[in-house]
């Protein structure tokens, strides 16, 4: 999938981009934010959303536990984020559009830079896009309404799936994980709700857009996904966030609860502006023969932490975890996989592959868990870094806790550099410095782009281009 | 017309000098064999000629079509009509070798300022191209040289060589590493590229290929000097004498 096409015509294309990245559109409805988070703010938001009263319970329940808990030992240094001076609610309209003719023309040029129009058109099946806390635009095609597939927003779910989203709502991802799920339970503001029926099967992937526009603006949307027994789907989301000059925070939330004999993949393409920490929280509970799937590329933020978790729950349930994360000038990109063994026969698989570059760090941080009733499982690890300069560096730190004796685990990494006779081939063949890398660093992380929707894949593969610009090694 | 000029050229990789004081002409439409043992400098020579970033030149000038090029790019002497058959070709792992070819030979076309074929009318040159070479095998799920034999290296070599349609080809050791009858069908494809006004350096230490395409001047290089310049009855005394013998005479 990675071919050159995209990083020969470049020029036009790029320029779009770049100047996309420092783009934004007025953010007055800032005013009437605050900084920080405490009772009143948490109040505020549960009131403005109208939200039952077993849900602000639940937010300043998580608050209280946000309070008492110490910042995470699991993942990198976060001395430098200043929780106290992010934004932790805000709304950029009111109203929710029906069609995309109804949407705010600012808005959807922002879209439209990104691509989201075209990407509706084609393959996609229903588009959910969140725009700053509050979901703008969305759309569901008529036949999953038949199906009784739910594809909404949460604040949607929780008024009209009330019952439903309680049911599930934080007990995949508990506010007690840790102090940034607390955050998340005390403040979340919009996401999605995904509601797959017993034995239905979604070819499509399902999509939704998150993106986040406001200085210092946090954003904290919430992700539930409940795939009953013997369903299958694909849910894909992605996010891009222009440059600003203060810290921003994404400490999202995304639970999946996958059911017996139920096949599930969510792939994601993360792409936040470079000031941002992105504290995401992603974990699925996998049942009796279930499968599930993490397709993840992480561009952009300063401080990424992903771990995105599956808990295999069921006997003979397995998951396989692909991730990219590429780390350029000032970041760090400490990314991997969690997966938890508590059930006989269960396997896992585990491809990481990272990209360091100017002066960029890549830290691949894994835990693999076996636990005692864990009979005969196995897990396969696989991390393979490339380091494009002298300044750039990568580690590999992978926990293994096995209680287990007849588990079965690998753990396999590669540290690689670009070959320069690799280049001076291609530029042999026409490509400038920067396109041949781009060409070779694409071809390393083919592997995994193969597994997203085409336009995604293409997406992933520009957003290689736009890091490899200017000078390469 | 001279094609290609080479001026006094020497050339250092870290503190060695490798290339020295080397000097030849090669006139447009004609070609020119390198031979030597190894370690001569022929193959410096072809890298240092398409542009390979690890070569210093301390002296000397590359004059292209009349343009000196001596501090241009790889990719800018492409763009000019230079091309490369590689020694080793290199395995590029996750690019795709069939839409690599076309996307690269679009880029060529834009920065030579040559309208490109369709897509389609492109298949068809390929696939014509793809036949003459004797492809049997399906490449079109394969990545750019990964997984290929010695021979598949040097005909995927010569199809990006027709696809590419330079004026000078630098043809660095495309004999080593092929069968007899690969070696007929590259050498055909040598001959049909020198059908034209085109212009080649042959970098060679078998004379086998002579047998398939004809040189027009023959050069001897021995620790990165040019020690013998002649015509082809030079290529038929070293096959007679050897190398060793015609260096011990300089």
């Amino acid at each position: 999938m990675a071919t050159p096409s995209s990083a020969l015509n470049k020029n036009k294309k790029i320029k779009a981009h770049n100047s996309m990245w420092e783009d934004h559109n007025a953010a007055a409805y800032m005013d009437k934010t605050r900084l920080g988070v405490d009772e009143d703010l948490v109040r505020f938001i549960s009131s403005e959303k109208n939200e039952p009263a077993w849900m602000l319970e639940k937010r300043l329940e998580s608050l209280k536990i946000y309070k008492e808990m110490t910042l995470p030992t699991w993942g990198p240094n976060l001395d430098n984020l200043n929780l106290d001076q992010i934004t932790y609610y805000a709304k950029a309209t009111d109203q929710q559009s029906e069609t995309w003719d109804d949407v705010p023309t600012d808005i959807k040029n922002t879209f439209e830079r990104l691509g989201i129009p075209q990407a509706e058109q084609e393959v996609l099946a229903g588009v959910g896009a969140q725009y700053e806390s509050t979901v703008i635009y969305h759309n569901l095609k008529e036949k999953f309404r038949r199906q009784g597939v739910i594809f909404t927003d949460m604040d949607v779910a929780l008024r009209e799936h009330e019952d439903l989203v309680k049911q599930y709502f934080m007990k995949c991802v508990p506010p007690t994980l840790h102090k940034f799920a607390a955050l998340h339970g005390a403040v979340w503001s919009g996401g999605t709700f995904l509601y797959i029926p017993k034995g239905i099967k979604i070819d499509l992937p399902l999509q939704a857009y998150f993106r986040m526009n406001a200085k210092g603006m946090g954003q904290f949307e919430h992700t539930l996904i409940i795939v009953e027994e013997g369903a299958q789907a694909h849910y894909i989301e992605g996010c891009s966030a222009p440059r600003y000059g203060i810290d921003s925070l994404h400490a999202g939330g995304v639970e999946i609860f996958v059911a017996e004999g139920a096949h599930f993949r969510y792939s994601s393409v993360e792409s936040w502006s470079k000031d941002a920490y992105n504290l995401n929280t992603k974990r699925a509970l996998v049942q009796k023969d279930a499968h599930m799937e993490w397709v993840g590329g992480n561009f952009g933020s300063n401080v990424t932490m992903l771990y995105p978790c599956s808990v295999l729950m069921g006997a003979n349930s397995t998951s396989d975890h692909l991730g990219v994360a590429f780390a350029n000038n000032g970041q760090i990109q400490d990314t991997g996989a969690k997966v938890i063994h508590l059930a006989p026969n269960t396997s896992s698989n585990i491809v990481m592959k990272s990209i360091s570059k100017g002066g960029g760090r890549s830290i691949y941080r894994g835990l693999v868990e076996i636990s005692a009733d864990a009979e005969n499982a196995v897990s396969n690890v696989k991390c393979d870094a490339l380091i494009l300069d002298d300044k750039s560096a990568s580690d590999t730190i992978p926990v293994i806790n096995v209680k287990n004796n007849s588990a079965v685990l690998a753990h396999e990494a590669s540290v690689g550099k670009l070959n320069e006779d690799d280049i001076f081939y291609l530029r042999s063949r026409g490509l400038d410095e920067a396109q041949a890398g781009a060409m070779i660093v694409n071809g390393f992380i083919e592997p995994i782009v193969k597994e997203l929707p085409l336009e995604y894949a293409v997406e992933m593969n520009r957003m290689v281009e736009l890091e490899m610009e200017g000078s390469v090694g | 017309m001279n094609t290609l000029e080479v001026k006094h050229l020497t050339v250092k990789v870290g503190d060695k000098k490798i290339l020295d004081d080397v000097s030849l002409v090669i006139k447009k439409g004609k070609t020119c064999v390198v031979m030597g043992p190894n370690g001569s400098g022929k193959s410096t020579l072809s890298n240092v000629l398409m542009g390979h970033p690890s070569y210093e030149v301390i002296s000397g000038k590359i004059i292209f079509n009349g343009k000196d090029i001596t501090k241009k790019k790889a990719e800018e002497r492409a763009a000019l009509g230079m091309f490369m058959t590689f020694q080793s070709p290199r395995e590029i792992v996750g690019v795709d070798f069939y839409p690599f070819l076309f996307d690269t030979y679009k880029f060529l076309q834009t920065a030579r300022k040559e309208k490109a074929l369709s897509v389609f009318e492109f298949k068809k040159k390929m696939d014509k191209e793809i036949a003459a070479l004797k492809i049997t095998d399906d490449w079109s799920q394969r990545c750019l040289n990964q997984g290929f034999s010695g021979g598949e290296k040097k005909k995927a070599e010569m199809l990006q060589l027709a696809i590419f349609k330079p004026s000078f080809v630098i043809f660095d050791e495309i004999d080593s590493g092929l069968d007899v009858d690969a070696l007929k069908v590259v050498g055909r494809a040598m001959k049909k590229f020198k059908k034209s006004d085109t212009s080649a350096l042959i970098v060679t230490h078998y004379l086998r290929i002579l047998q398939e395409i004809e040189a027009d001047q023959v050069i001897v290089m021995s620790a990165g000097k040019i020690i013998q310049i002649g015509g082809p009855e030079l290529a038929h005394r070293l096959e007679k004498e050897g190398f060793e013998k015609i260096i011990a005479q300089k």
